[in-house]
């Protein structure tokens, strides 16, 4: 194959992968795709199990008490005494019922979010309003669109250098917060590959919204190479002379003043690092889809799309706007 | 003391002379100023409240425009963002606590059998501070400067750095405005409850919703400083630089948070212990029997205020908390369900063993009962720690907290207007519009509501202006924001209901309901003075077992007078010991003045002054509230 045919089969698969900004599955918080939001799963069957029992058999002393009485001029006597309903509804049966809830509640809590021997460390930073991720390990830096390899503990080490936002992947964990002034961990293992769509679940001003992320599950050797490949990325160079020129733009327009692309004059981090923003399948923290008309369209003016957001509207020429979008497209 | 029931030991007295010795009030807008009436103070509070509940409704509709359908347009971001937070800040400050408050206001004095509140101007001033911090807030929204950091303004977000407009220094201050006016409201209540019972009216014969004000106002004088000190802090950081909340410099963040929520888990409770005071006064008049477990009822309601204090870290569990500590405070948020619990089994109880009529404020009593039960389960659900982290701040918390605040809050308070506006205004509301208002409102309400739960469980988070389509949020957004309208409906027709009563009235006379509490031994609306005779009260159901009521007959004493219409004419009623209800001293009630509105208009100046930094401003604002305040208590006593 050449490399042009993966390019295209790259990004069909990416596009079936991401159909119109990011995959088009509901974000459920029940099933087993990771090792805590299979855990939670089991404890929420246990506990809506009980709950549905609560509510038909209280559900229904309210509706009998209401009409059982109907009719009669002074009630329907009946066994049960004012203290005998106190004493067995009010306390017994609710104190049995949440110790049980109680007990299932310490035992997991517990067990999870645990550290471990051999985990992969990623380190997250909420942004106003996008994710900043890091590898520390490996050298990588990327940005909304996270891969992590199925099977192996994660260690997220969850910051704010702004104000409070909150990392959510339904999907796979519950939520952890990011808070200015302290590093949270968030600790689980991903199981099945796939991508998963992550969400920021605590207010944090105008583009709350809009401050979405991916978490890419590959299989190990999937990642492997996902990794290899971005650490290699710094000492790529222009292919054509449009990109190169793109390069130019890039460094010497307001672009560099927020961005980082790794081995070029660009390296300021206010905006998300675009060093291998090519591969990314979303742009605008999952806002659209990462295609060529996108992309010119998110620097040309993302007010639109994503109004309120830092970025300001880039009024290049024409012909630079589309050397900047090949440059970037290029960077994968 | 000695007491009768004979009517020919205690002649009905002329009311034309009661009402001469008492004093007419200022008719027109001098007496709109200046009374001291608990009742029209009370009333005030309704009314109030509940224009702030209909401006608060509206943006929610608003909002659920907005939420229809996926990537809509309607509202912008910073809008929607000032929506949520003036819906939350509204319901929560200006419509909940006060309304509440509004009822104890009204009633609490009638249920105990006395003349007025214990301190009548503090009353007037509680209220007038009330209105006017509901009025900086709204001048906030009309202004074009809405707040907008959420109705919790968590810090940074809040901060000078992040939200550089003075929208949040509206929402800081007024808060602790606010806060002055439950705080004074409290210290009245408790006050009232425990010195102005009717004579023989011990602390285990009070009525349940008095003993729930009185639970409310404990409740609110210790939560309410932890808010109060959070909005002030937040405002210290904002206009004068401080560092509270600022970790570069030290502060914390966290630090905010857990005060906030120190007032704000109790404050679920302060508003919902009323609530429940009403439906136990409610369901055992409808049952025909009173209610099953007093004691229990009682002791459930204190054991509750308690507990209210040891959960609030249950809206923190993804702060970063370390386990162990998550543990307790689940373990104590899943206990506290037991005294609800108590409460529930009581209620059936009583209609168990009744016979039950199926009245409007009946039916909002029940309709809570099915609600409430629900907003519990979830709300046990969302103590346990693992499961919130994927619950909290997600749809599944905005179903439960208003299953909590608007099924088990809102519903008893339709109830309760049903079942004591007839009191007030001496009209009936019709019955057959109350039922429809009902039924429209319970579907509406299940049906806006319980898909919220699903959302949740889809993954859709809290407080976004708009959601991308294709996840699964669509078709149940939008029957949401097709059955808000319908609930929004069914309030609509009791306003309908409210207007039409009086333009058609129906005299309610005393007791419509045939009821067992004092507040219906007088006639509807009550006369100025409440009771031209206190009531000698001999056991806990005085309408139901006494026939008469027991009057005093006048000793030679200081005090058993002004039980007696003689009490009325001179505008006096009894202070009566702490438990046993015994008349022992004599209160004076105050005339009307316009002192009270004096020291909250200087102190509104005061926040003014503080909002846009003019220090003359603010000066001058402290000056005419401590001149009022001090002009005030050198006429106490006189």
């Amino acid at each position: 194959m050449t490399r042009r045919r993966v390019v295209v089969l790259l990004v069909m698969a990416g596009m079936m992968l991401a159909g119109c900004g990011g995959n088009r599955q509901s974000p459920k918080i029940l099933g087993g795709n990771g090792s805590e939001s299979h855990r939670v799963s089991g404890l929420w069957w246990l506990i809506f199990g009980l709950a549905a029992f609560v509510y038909l058999v209280v559900g229904g002393f309210i509706v009998l008490a209401a009409v059982r009485g109907r009719g009669t001029p002074a009630g329907r006597r009946s066994r049960i005494t004012d203290h005998g309903f106190i004493w067995v509804g009010g306390i017994i049966a609710p104190l049995a019922i949440l110790m049980t809830v109680a007990a299932f509640t310490v035992n997991t809590t517990s067990a999870l979010r645990k550290p471990s021997s051999r985990e992969l460390r990623i380190n997250v930073v909420g942004k106003r309003w996008w994710w900043a991720v890091e590898y520390p390990t490996l050298r990588v830096t990327t940005a909304n669109e996270i891969h992590v390899p199925a099977g192996q503990p994660l260690e997220f080490r969850i910051d704010s250098d702004n104000v409070i936002h909150s990392f959510w992947v339904p999907q796979l964990a519950g939520k952890m917060d990011a808070i200015p002034g302290q590093h949270n961990y968030l600790r689980f293992t991903a199981t099945k590959p796939g991508t998963y769509r992550g969400l920021c679940a605590e207010y944090c001003g105008t583009q709350h919204a809009w401050m979405e992320f991916l978490v890419v599950v590959q299989t190990p050797g999937d990642f492997g190479r996902w990794a290899t490949r971005e650490q290699t990325l710094s000492n790529q160079s222009p292919s054509n002379e449009q990109q190169a020129r793109g390069q130019v733009v890039f460094e010497s327009s307001a672009c560099a003043g927020c961005h980082r692309i790794r081995g070029t004059q660009a390296q300021a981090d206010l905006g998300p690092d675009l060093t291998d923003v090519g591969q990314r399948t979303t742009l605008g923290s999952v806002r659209i889809p990462n295609t060529t008309g996108n992309l010119a369209g998110w620097i040309g003016n993302s007010q639109t799309l994503k109004p309120g957001n830092l970025m300001p509207p880039q009024y290049l020429s024409a012909s630079d706007l589309q050397a900047v979008v090949a440059y970037l497209q290029s960077l994968k | 003391m000695a007491v009768t029931d004979d009517p020919a030991l205690a002649p009905a007295p002329d009311p034309h002379e009661l009402q001469e010795g008492w004093g007419e009030e200022a008719p027109g807008i001098p007496g709109f100023f200046s009374t001291v009436d608990h009742k029209r103070i009370g009333k005030r509070y309704i009314y109030t409240s509940f224009l702030f509940f209909f401006f608060a409704g509206i943006v929610a509709l608003i909002m659920r425009i907005q939420l229809a359908r996926p990537e809509n347009h309607f509202l912008s971001p910073t809008t929607y963002n000032e929506f949520f937070t003036m819906h939350g800040t509204t319901m929560i400050f200006l419509f909940n606590t006060p309304v509440l408050a509004g009822f104890g206001n009204y009633f609490v004095p009638l249920m105990l059998g006395t003349r007025d509140m214990a301190f009548p101007r503090m009353n007037a001033f509680s209220y007038w501070i009330f209105l006017l911090s509901g009025a900086f807030i709204f001048a906030a929204f009309l202004l074009g400067h809405s707040p907008d950091g959420g109705w919790f303004a968590y810090t940074p977000l809040t901060t000078k750095a992040f939200s550089p407009g003075i929208n949040m220094d509206f929402w800081g201050l007024g808060v602790v405005l606010v806060g002055i006016s439950t705080t004074v409201g409290a210290i009245n209540f408790i006050v009232t409850t425990f010195k102005m019972r009717a004579p023989g009216m011990t602390l285990n014969r009070m009525p349940i919703f008095v003993w729930s004000m009185l639970v409310f106002s404990f409740m609110a004088i210790f939560a309410v400083p932890a808010v109060t000190l959070a909005a002030a802090l937040l405002e210290l950081d904002r206009l004068f630089g401080t560092t509270f909340f600022n970790p570069t410099f030290g502060g914390s963040t966290l630090l905010y948070q857990h005060l906030f929520w120190f007032w704000g888990h109790p404050e679920v409770y302060i508003l919902f212990v009323p609530a429940t005071g009403m439906i136990s006064m409610i369901i055992p008049v409808f049952a025909r029997r009173a209610l099953s477990g007093y004691h229990w009822v009682v002791t459930a309601l204190v054991v509750v205020a308690f507990m209210s204090f040891g959960v609030w870290v249950h809206h923190m569990f993804a702060t970063g908390i370390p386990p162990l500590a998550l543990s307790f405070f689940s373990g104590v948020s899943l206990l506290i369900t037991i005294p609800s619990g108590v409460q529930f089994f009581s209620w059936i109880s009583t209609m168990w063993h009744g016979v039950v009529r199926f009245t409007t404020p009946m039916l909002f009593a029940i309709g809570f009962l099915l609600i409430f039960l629900l907003g519990g389960i979830t709300g046990v659900m969302v103590a346990v720690t693992p499961f919130d982290w994927q619950a909290t701040d997600s749809y599944f918390v905005v179903a439960h907290f208003h299953y909590v605040l608007n099924g088990a809050v809102v519903f008893p308070i339709f109830g309760a207007l049903y079942y004591w506006l007839p009191k007030i205004t001496g009209n009936m509301l019709s019955e057959r519009l109350g039922k429809l208002s009902f039924w429209i409102m319970f579907i509406g309400f299940n049906v806006a509501f319980f898909p919220m739960h699903i959302l949740g469980f889809l993954g859709m988070p809290r407080r976004i202006y708009t959601y991308p389509s294709g996840l699964g949020w669509d078709a149940i957004n939008m029957i949401i924001s097709v059955f808000s309208f319908v609930f929004a409906i069914g309030v609509l027709l009791t306003l309908v209901n409210f207007v039409w009563s009086n333009l058609r009235p129906h005299p309610a006379g005393p007791n419509p309901w045939g009821a067992d509490s004092l507040e219906w031994a007088t006639s509807s609306p009550p006369p100025e003075y409440n009771f031209a005779a206190i009531p000698v009260v001999s056991g806990r159901h005085p309408l139901w077992d006494q026939h008469p009521l027991a009057t005093a007959v006048p000793g030679d004493d200081v005090v058993t007078p002004s039980l007696t219409p003689r009490g009325t004419m001179e505008r006096e009623t009894p202070f009566t010991e702490g438990l046993s209800g015994d008349p022992e001293a004599l209160m004076h009630i105050p005339h009307e003045t316009y002192v009270p509105f004096v020291a909250a208009v200087g102190i509104l100046v005061l926040f003014c002054g503080l909002l846009v930094k003019a220090v003359l401003v603010g000066a001058l604002g402290l000056l005419v509230g401590l001149v009022g305040i001090v002009w005030w208590a050198w006429k106490t006593g006189e």
